[in-house]
């Protein structure tokens, strides 16, 4: 018994099973299914693409925790979200160094640079997909057509528009003959990745949200003030504007609301703030969306609302700060 | 079924003892009798080495208004008076006595039962302090000065606390199944310090649903009322236990008679009755015994100033691979250094432990998930105030509310990146009382 070498630590002494791996594996087992639904729409260059894109991120995670002289966290799970992420956002024929470059930008000049997990302003993923869309525009909006079960690498694959960059160039007529609303629900349309199949992304986000490692606030804001914003616009002109609903499955609106706009780290705390994020969210991706130069909008409007996460963060501090100061001092 | 609104956690129960009835421990060979057992001043030793003492003998007495007495818990020969290792975690001057095995009570202590219906207020309450009760929940705060409380503040609602919301323990709930009767007079003791109109709680969470059927068919026909409450962490303490019965809420800066409750624990109630009608003072209590490091985790009645190596050994020694002995419950409690430390009137529970996060341990970035936020029962922002008190900035973080939390250990349960955050709290909360106490000197 005197051989017992006993250690003092901090209470409490017994600790919950949750982690910072367990929260991002789950996150990544959410985007199983659009994964899955990805590699069944576009084909074996889709797992591929996926496949490095991942490994990229992982190997520039090490790379910057060597770098910075950090632990090694390149397996804590939160590269392998982000290059997920990533891949799932761009078009299944995009370049490979393309997609490398991109996992450049989001590990080592949006969340190293910062200082790494947590640090970050803006969401990762989202920025290397604003860049990679901003440097090489036309690879970036070249999109296959979706070919179920086509295990090729899709080398000469046939491209089209998005149904959103038909509405913008062609307006309204045109993009709603190029899909059904069940097209953009089933997913078997033009897209990035893993935008297109809302039936897989929903089935994601329901378990994340089962399993209380997202809320729905931020979400259903976003969803909910785009539908009503397009569908304003929709009443008043329907002939230039199209429809809430095919707002609702195009683009990367159910992809960016459950999954980027969620993101822990760039998102508000409080309650209000993520009413107040999605809210502002959801506003400028209509209007990108409507008027702004480019088809879509979601990537944006969330790069530019984790620009005022802090401002909002401190919405709450402050009145955190208020209630004290008019309490009584402790006797 | 009844809850506090806001937080609270569900960690795993982990009762092992639940059906263990309260083993009396003998007489160990020395014991140790920390003079330090209380909330406040240090008792003032009244025996030196040589004197020879009775059980139940003062040994120590009560130094200031806020202090208690502590009383020799056998029969014996006084060794030595000396600082030695206090639970707490520092030193503490301490009264060892060499047992002489006879266990002989001091004239007049421990009688038979009395009627206390005609004894006075003040005489019940001098009754209670001259027997050095103090919380037994764990915050050890003398009972007689919480049992008075300012003329101006009238109290309605009396609580006894049988929550019981710390994993492991159990002592509280054995005694509840073992000794109802105590606790209701214990409780109706209390209530008549208040006039008829005060009304009397008992609180149990539903995981005890023997002790609550025990209790209700004692209590309520003395007007007492059962409450069965929600089985979350932590409804046991005190402004939580509050909210869930009353609905009231202490706010910050307020103590609980500013609202006009009052809370004592399952085991205060017992060792008050024992003093005004037995005339007993605080010697013994039961504690639980358990981990998964201990041969046989038991609930025992053991001497205020046993050793945690005797109880140990009465409980079948723990195993080569314990590397924590906890004092109290792993919530709240406190990790022990050596096996010297003795038990004193607030230890509850005594927990033998492998830790094996302990070596790999490592505090990592916060993520901002924001569980510390939607667990904190008092509504604060944990991760807020840890990174403001590693930053000490100590004007800040008293805005942020830092005397509001009561070091529940919810946070620091919840954090996915294992962060310390409740350590960091009570550390700005040391550091804030220090700056205090150097600029009023």
């Amino acid at each position: 018994m005197e051989s017992v070498n006993l250690k003092v630590s901090n209470a409490p002494f017994v600790r919950s099973k949750d982690s910072i791996e367990s929260v991002m594996y789950n996150v990544a087992l959410a985007l199983a299914p659009a994964t899955v639904m990805s590699v069944y729409l576009f084909g074996m260059r889709a797992l591929v693409l996926t496949v490095v894109c991942i490994l990229s991120c992982i190997a520039f995670e090490w790379l910057m925790d060597k770098a910075r002289n950090k632990p090694n966290s390149c397996l804590d799970g939160s590269a392998l979200v982000t290059g997920l992420l990533l891949a799932l956002n761009v078009p299944a024929n995009l370049p490979l160094w393309m997609v490398v470059t991109g996992s450049f930008i989001a590990i080592v000049a949006t969340k190293h640079v910062f200082g790494g997990l947590g640090y970050n302003v803006f969401n990762p993923a989202l920025v290397a997909r604003v860049f990679l869309l901003i440097s090489f525009p036309a690879a970036m909006t070249s999109w296959p057509m979706p070919a179920p079960f086509s295990f090729d690498m899709m080398v000469d694959m046939e491209t089209g528009a998005s149904p959103l960059g038909i509405l913008k160039t062609d307006g309204v007529q045109a993009a709603l003959a190029s899909l059904s609303l069940m097209d953009g629900f089933y997913g078997t349309m033009t897209g990035s990745l893993g935008e297109t199949s809302a039936l897989a992304l929903l089935a994601g986000a329901v378990w994340l949200w089962y399993k209380k490692y997202i809320t729905m606030y931020i979400p259903l804001t976003i969803m909910g003030s785009v539908f009503l914003f397009t569908g304003l616009f929709h009443l008043i002109d329907p002939g230039t504007y199209a429809s809430p609903a095919f707002h609702m499955v195009t683009g990367g609106l159910i992809l960016g609301a459950f999954f980027m706009a969620t993101d822990m780290v760039t998102s508000p705390l409080s309650i209000r703030g993520q009413l107040l994020f999605g809210l502002g969210c959801g506003l400028l991706t209509a209007v990108i969306r409507l008027w702004g130069g480019y088809p879509e909008g979601i990537s944006f409007a969330i790069l530019i609302m984790n620009s005022f996460v802090p401002l909002i963060d401190r919405w709450d501090l402050n009145d955190r700060k208020a209630e004290n100061k008019k309490k009584p001092e402790k006797p | 079924m009844k809850t506090f609104k806001t937080g609270g956690i569900h960690p795993p129960e982990s009762k092992f003892t639940e059906n263990t009835p309260v083993e009396l421990m003998p007489v160990p060979k020395e014991l140790a009798i920390s003079l330090n057992q209380h909330l406040g001043k240090p008792a003032k030793p009244v025996v030196k080495a040589g004197s020879e003492v009775k059980k139940g003998e003062l040994i120590g007495e009560a130094d200031g208004f806020i202090s208690a007495n502590v009383h020799a818990s056998t029969s014996g020969k006084v060794k030595s008076v000396k600082p030695h290792p206090h639970p707490g975690g520092h030193y503490a001057m301490t009264v060892f006595i060499t047992p002489d095995g006879q266990d002989e009570w001091a004239e007049g202590l421990n009688t038979d039962p009395v009627d206390w219906h005609g004894f006075s207020k003040e005489d019940i309450i001098g009754k209670i302090k001259n027997a050095g009760i103090v919380g037994m929940g764990g915050a050890g705060f003398p009972t007689n000065v919480k049992l008075a409380p300012p003329p101006d503040k009238k109290i309605d609602t009396i609580i006894l606390n049988g929550a019981e919301c710390e994993p492991f323990l159990t002592a509280d709930h054995r005694l509840m199944l073992e000794s109802p009767e105590e606790i209701v007079e214990g409780l109706n003791i209390i209530t008549s310090l208040f006039g008829g109109e005060a009304r009397a709680y008992i609180g149990i969470e539903s995981n005890k649903k023997d002790a609550i059927e025990t209790l209700t068919s004692h209590a309520s026909s003395k007007g007492i009322e059962v409450v069965s409450l929600k089985t979350k962490y932590p409804q046991g303490a005190e402004k939580q236990l509050i909210n869930a019965i009353t609905g009231r809420t202490i706010e910050p800066g307020e103590l609980p008679f500013d609202k006009g409750c009052l809370v004592q624990n399952i085991a205060t109630a017992v060792a008050v009755y024992e003093a005004v009608c037995k005339n007993k003072p605080l010697v013994d209590r039961v504690v639980t015994v358990s981990g998964l490091e201990i041969g046989k985790p038991k609930n025992i009645r053991a001497l205020v100033g046993t050793s945690f190596r005797d109880i140990s050994l009465f409980c079948g020694n723990l195993k080569e691979s314990t590397n924590q002995i906890i004092s109290g419950g792993p919530m709240m409690g406190k990790a022990v250094y050596t096996l010297d430390v003795p038990i004193i009137k607030t230890t509850s529970g005594m927990l033998f432990i492998n830790n094996v996060g302990i070596e790999k341990a490592r505090e990592r970035t916060c993520i901002r998930c924001g569980k510390c936020v939607d667990v904190c029962p008092q509504g604060l922002a944990p991760w807020l105030l840890a990174n403001v008190a590693q930053l000490r900035e100590f004007d800040e973080i008293q805005l942020l509310g830092l005397a509001n939390c009561t070091e529940c250990g919810s946070c620091t349960y919840v954090c996915p990146s294992k962060r310390e955050l409740v350590h960091w709290i009570k550390y700005a909360k040391a550091l804030v009382n220090n700056r205090q106490k150097r600029k009023s000197a």
